[in-house]
């Protein structure tokens, strides 16, 4: 049987995390570990809801050596978690959150649960483990699990640490402004640190000048792991910059020049990681200096009815991309935006069928649909939001906004909400772009 | 209808009027929110179900903020969700803090 350790931390001196800028080491994270598992009832499905990453990287060891399988749904409205249910009716909620608002039954994570006696013996896991599930939101409205396993996550985490360049022994500290529960953070905070001797770093900061505290908390070396949204609005914010030594980038392409302002600004480089939750990261490229993409080693690229798909190398199969994507030799590539139906809004993707389905799922509403209005993003973050056109005579905007914060992500929302009598389908049953537009311009 | 509140009332810091009317008119126009800034509760909750903000707004009104006034928002000044209660309490912060 092949197998993968579960972190490649050489001693048990080792640093593995920083939490409150002090250092959390191999051995007392195995220690939280082994007495966290044992405090696991024998449901096979848990849901990861820690917010503090290393509690989340705990829980996450936990359910890998009592083999239970990590459930991490795109989003937790309480309509997911019902779906959620229903995909898997024994779930149970870690959380670090004793008031946890979430519909499951829970394990409350605590720092006191620390096993003193567990010696220094790194676990060793079956590389065909499914370990974890990580869940899209499907077109048809139902959320789409995609099983991952130990070996092929770690093949592919290890991959591109080595592309990175950040497997050197020195132990960087990560700071990530995303969260864990994402495939992006999941893999480049905490599978990198565990699989390549890097220190993951508790805290999520949120404005500009809390990630600056939690970097300098951090002795260097130190990375930011981060997204366009958050590195536009560092960059926005009149905040000093600490000297970094590696900043990750992903959810969204990255234009050139804010890329080179970042690496200006904290003098280092920044890479870029491109990927999706169905196939985690493939490819990666240092914007400053280049527009290409390489991709990982083994993956390949092919192409079907326009469409892109990925195999090879980690990726358990042939798997679609919702990207538009011009080929180039020596396994490299061209990104040219997301194909017509992804969403994107802040590193959240979503689809235009699948939010379609959740507005005309709700009681009371006889026909509706999103669409991208034509006013401007927001100046700061550069972020666009969605609009929606709906038909709805015996629903008010409040209720209606309310049903649909039940089923989706609250990045979106529709901003405007607009009501009519009936949309301008054509005879397809198809909502033409120009009709939307002139039907919103002759309601404003 | 803050003018015929019981005098009872627990006195707050109170950020002028003009502020929070500015305030309100930088979340309508920065958010592109489709209502006027005096429909804007001063003690509605902005976030969730009341004015329906997320977390992409506050970092954009962040921004906004940090810009006008010279205040840099902070976790743990206020546990964002706290500061951005309201209008009276986001305009009660930058009040406090204003460097411009």
């Amino acid at each position: 049987m092949a197998t993968v350790a579960l972190f490649t931390h050489p001693s048990p001196t080792s640093i593995l995390a920083w939490r409150g800028g002090r250092p959390i080491t191999a051995l007392e994270f195995l220690q939280d570990v082994h007495g966290l598992a044992r405090r696991l009832s024998p449901a096979t499905h848990w849901l990861n809801a820690c917010e503090d990453r290393y509690r989340f990287a705990v829980a996450l060891a936990a359910g890998i050596v009592a083999g239970k399988i990590a459930v991490l749904p795109s989003t937790r409205t309480p309509q997911t978690i019902r779906d959620l249910l229903e995909w898997a009716p024994d779930t149970v909620c870690l959380t670090d959150d004793p008031d946890c608002p979430i519909d499951l039954p829970k394990v409350v994570v605590r720092d006191e649960d620390r096993d003193h006696a567990a010696g220094w013996r790194v676990p060793q896991v079956d590389a065909a483990r499914a370990f974890a599930t990580v869940f899209t939101s499907g077109s048809t409205g139902a959320p789409t699990p995609h099983p991952k396993t130990w070996g092929r996550v770690t093949d592919c985490v290890r991959a591109g640490a080595g592309r990175l360049r950040i497997a050197d022994g020195r132990g960087h500290a990560l700071v990530g402004t995303v969260p864990p529960q994402h495939m992006y953070g999941f893999e480049s905070t905490v599978l990198l640190a565990l699989q390549s001797g890097n220190a993951l770093v508790a805290e999520r900061p949120f404005y500009p000048a809390d990630v600056v505290a939690v970097l300098e908390a951090c002795p260097r070396p130190r990375a930011l792991v981060s997204t366009p949204v958050h590195l536009r609005a560092l960059l926005a914010a009149d905040v000093a910059a600490p000297v970094l030594d590696r900043v990750i980038c992903a959810t969204a392409p990255l234009d050139r020049s804010l890329a080179q302002r970042i690496e200006e600004r904290f003098r280092c480089e920044l890479h870029e990681i491109y990927g999706s939750t169905e196939t985690g990261q493939i490819a990666i490229r240092r914007t400053a200096a280049t527009e290409r993409f390489t991709l990982l080693p083994g993956v390949g690229l092919s192409f079907e009815a326009d469409r892109a798909y990925a195999d090879g190398g980690h990726l358990e199969r042939r798997t679609p991309l919702y990207d538009v994507i011009e080929p180039l030799p020596d396994g490299e590539f061209r990104l040219h935006g997301r194909t017509q139906d992804l969403v994107e809004i802040a590193g959240k993707r979503s689809s235009f069928a699948y939010l379609n389905h959740q507005l005309n799922s709700i009681p009371g509403v006889i026909d509706g649909a999103f669409f991208e209005p034509a006013h401007g993003a927001h100046a700061e973050t550069g972020i666009s939001r969605l609009a929606a056109v709906v038909v709805a005579p015996t629903l008010d905007p409040a209720s209606l906004l309310d049903r649909l914060r039940d089923r989706i992500d609250p990045a979106f929302l529709p901003r405007p909400l607009l009501f009519v009598d009936r949309l301008p389908r054509n005879a397809t049953g198809k909502l033409p772009r120009e009709a939307i537009a002139t039907l919103v311009a002759d309601l404003r | 209808m803050a003018d015929h509140a019981p005098q009872l009332r627990e006195p707050t810091p109170c950020a002028d009027a003009a502020l929070q009317r500015e305030i309100a008119a930088l979340f309508v126009e920065s958010l592109n929110l489709d209502v006027t800034a005096d429909q804007i509760d001063p003690d509605a909750p902005l976030y969730g179900e009341g004015l329906g903000l997320d977390s992409i707004d506050v970092l954009e009104m962040a921004l906004v903020l940090s810009k006008k006034y010279g205040v840099q928002l902070r976790a743990n000044d206020a546990e964002d969700q706290r500061l951005f209660r309201s209008l009276r309490s986001l305009a009660d912060f930058v009040a406090a803090r204003r460097a411009k």
